[in-house]
């Protein structure tokens, strides 16, 4: 067995033994994590040094079988779950343990980890369904009615989503006789094959919360545990936008009705999503409108990209996803650290007398600035490549709406930091600073993480730009 | 062929009634039933698309099958929620 399946399987096992053994949860998953890490390290030095590996599982080639490819997205996409990851577990072994955690998180990265690697249609619809119940799982984890409404909404938008990609796959069977990613160009070439690639993408568009279909995901972000937003906001939305980003390259200059489409609806979504965080009276609900209005941004990014095999725009949407799941794992990971100091999470209530800021909000203003796409954040490094390549494209338009998205950001995410940087008179001379907790350890670290990439942003590069398999 | 056109025609008429269903209906209940009709909808034109002048395609029934074992689990889940939902509303 090669290291290819094994990180699939692994996490999937892990989640079996965490089931099985509640008292040793923790440690379990958490060793499971941290060998995820490795083995995507490892996978990821494989691929810069050779180039894309493959496995044909049980020998059974393509289009009988079903293949795994790991090329320079995928590694940067598993590289960016294992780290998120990392920090996540790092809060959820230090707190309060919920039956059911660690099970569930170990679903959805074993889910994820597959779907990255998939080079199958059906293997991706099957991986999705894995990620889909395990998400859902981990927003009613919570307990609390809203949060077991929102699973439930989340569950029922999710099925519809599923279904629709499930009608597509097998459309485009029926045309091309073949499920395989090879499928996807011949697609293009049908009528019949772009209503199926249509239905794929619209089912996509509803798992990965792309406005307008993303009604669902407000309250599931916001009513779920901090750890589990985390997971939800960084990484399960990524899991459908990687295929939409997939789904683009492997169809060449074939998919541009799409990717039109994609572009409008991303746009709109950056714009209602910054509408609505500025809007937003609570923290959690900030971030989460916030993540609409990123999605927006990256679903954009992927619909101006052009024929892939023309331009290198694809790439900036990959570090945009990147940069995202960093700094909103972080966000949410500071935002739960910060409800729990102050027992709400108004943010009219941040101006508090008794506390000073701690840890918790220097890793939300970091994060923040790496949204916004300040310099030397990770998410600066995705939107010079993106306007850069407008530039050369001759996109001014676009560039407009990502500036004028750019803005709303830096306005609604500084109803948050502002409050918090303000000395003034309503912070007592006694405020103490909240003590240090992991959370906040977990949330600086990710934070620090989105800085450093900025910095050394020419390693995901160089796996970006490994040519395909 | 005749079969094969009511086959569809029915499809489609489950899938709009269903989504229709989804899209104005607030009750739990009432949406897991709407899930199972849309799923059901989708089937029936699967079913149509695995028949060819060859004779029938077993993939497409495959995927079925795969679609019907997905949403047996999914609706199990859905009314847990939902009963959890009302749980929590009742206290």
């Amino acid at each position: 067995m090669s290291d290819i399946s094994l990180i699939v399987l692994l996490p999937l096992l892990a989640a079996v033994l965490t089931a099985a053994l509640p008292p040793q949860a923790a440690a379990v998953g958490a060793l499971a994590t941290a060998l995820n890490a490795l083995l995507a390290a490892n996978l990821g030095r494989q691929i810069l040094q050779g180039g894309p590996v493959t496995e044909a599982i049980g020998d059974w080639a393509a289009p009988l079988g079903i293949a795994f490819v790991a090329d320079g997205l995928a590694g940067v996409m598993l590289a960016m779950t294992a780290i998120v990851g990392l920090a996540v577990s790092l809060q959820a072994a230090a707190g309060p343990a919920r039956a059911g955690f660690w099970p569930l998180w170990m679903a959805t990265l074993g889910a994820l980890n597959g779907l990255f690697l998939s080079s199958d249609l059906f293997n991706i619809y099957v991986a999705f369904e894995i990620l889909g119940l395990a998400a859902v799982g981990l927003t009613a984890l919570a307990g609390t009615r809203a949060a077991l409404r929102a699973a439930f909404d989340y569950l029922t938008a999710g099925l519809v989503g599923s279904l629709l990609v499930l009608l597509g796959i097998a459309l485009s069977y029926s045309v091309t006789g073949r499920v395989d990613m090879e499928a996807v160009v011949l697609l293009t070439q049908s009528d019949t094959g772009r209503i199926a690639l249509a239905l794929i993408a619209a089912g996509l568009v509803v798992k990965a919360a792309l406005f307008p279909l993303h009604f669902w995901m407000p309250a599931a972000h916001s009513s779920a545990a901090p750890a589990a937003s985390a997971l939800l906001s960084a990484l399960v939305v990524k899991g459908a936008l990687y295929l939409v980003l997939r789904l683009s390259l492997e169809g060449g200059a074939g998919t541009e009705f799409l990717r039109n489409t994609l572009a409008v609806l991303g746009a709109g979504g950056m714009l209602w999503g910054a509408w609505n965080a500025l809007r937003a009276e609570r923290l959690k609900l900030l971030v989460a409108h916030s993540t609409v209005a990123q999605i927006g941004l990256i679903a954009l990014a992927i619909g101006v990209a052009g024929n892939p095999f023309e331009t290198g725009l694809w790439q900036a949407a990959a570090l945009l996803m990147l940069s995202h799941a960093l700094a909103k794992a972080a966000m949410f990971l500071a935002v739960g650290r910060i409800a729990e100091a102050l027992g709400h999470d108004r943010i009219s209530g941040l101006n508090r007398e008794e506390l000073r800021p701690g840890p918790a909000e220097f890793a939300f203003a970091i994060a923040a600035i790496s949204l916004v796409g300040l310099p030397p954040t990770a998410g600066f490094i995705g939107k010079w490549f993106l306007i850069e390549g407008l530039i050369d494209e001759g996109g001014i338009h676009w560039i407009a709406l990502i500036l004028l998205g750019t803005a709303l950001s830096a306005a609604y995410l500084s109803r948050v930091v502002s409050r918090c940087l303000r000395g003034g008179p309503h912070v007592a001379a006694t405020a103490q600073r909240p003590p240090w907790r992991t959370g906040d350890v977990a949330a600086l670290g990710l934070a620090t993480g989105a800085l450093l990439l900025g910095l050394a942003a020419a390693l995901p590069i160089t796996l970006l730009e490994t040519p395909f398999a | 062929m005749i079969s094969d056109f009511a086959f569809l025609l029915s499809g489609a008429g489950l899938i709009g009634l269903a989504l229709f269903r989804l899209a104005t209906s607030a009750d739990l209940l009432m949406r897991v039933l709407g899930l199972n009709v849309l799923a059901i909808g989708i089937a029936m034109v699967l079913l149509v698309a695995a028949r060819g002048a060859a004779g029938t395609d077993a993939v497409p029934q495959a995927f079925i099958l795969t679609g019907i074992v997905v949403l047996v689990g999914v609706t199990a889940a859905l009314l847990a929620l939902a009963e959890r939902v009302a749980e929590a509303r009742d206290e």
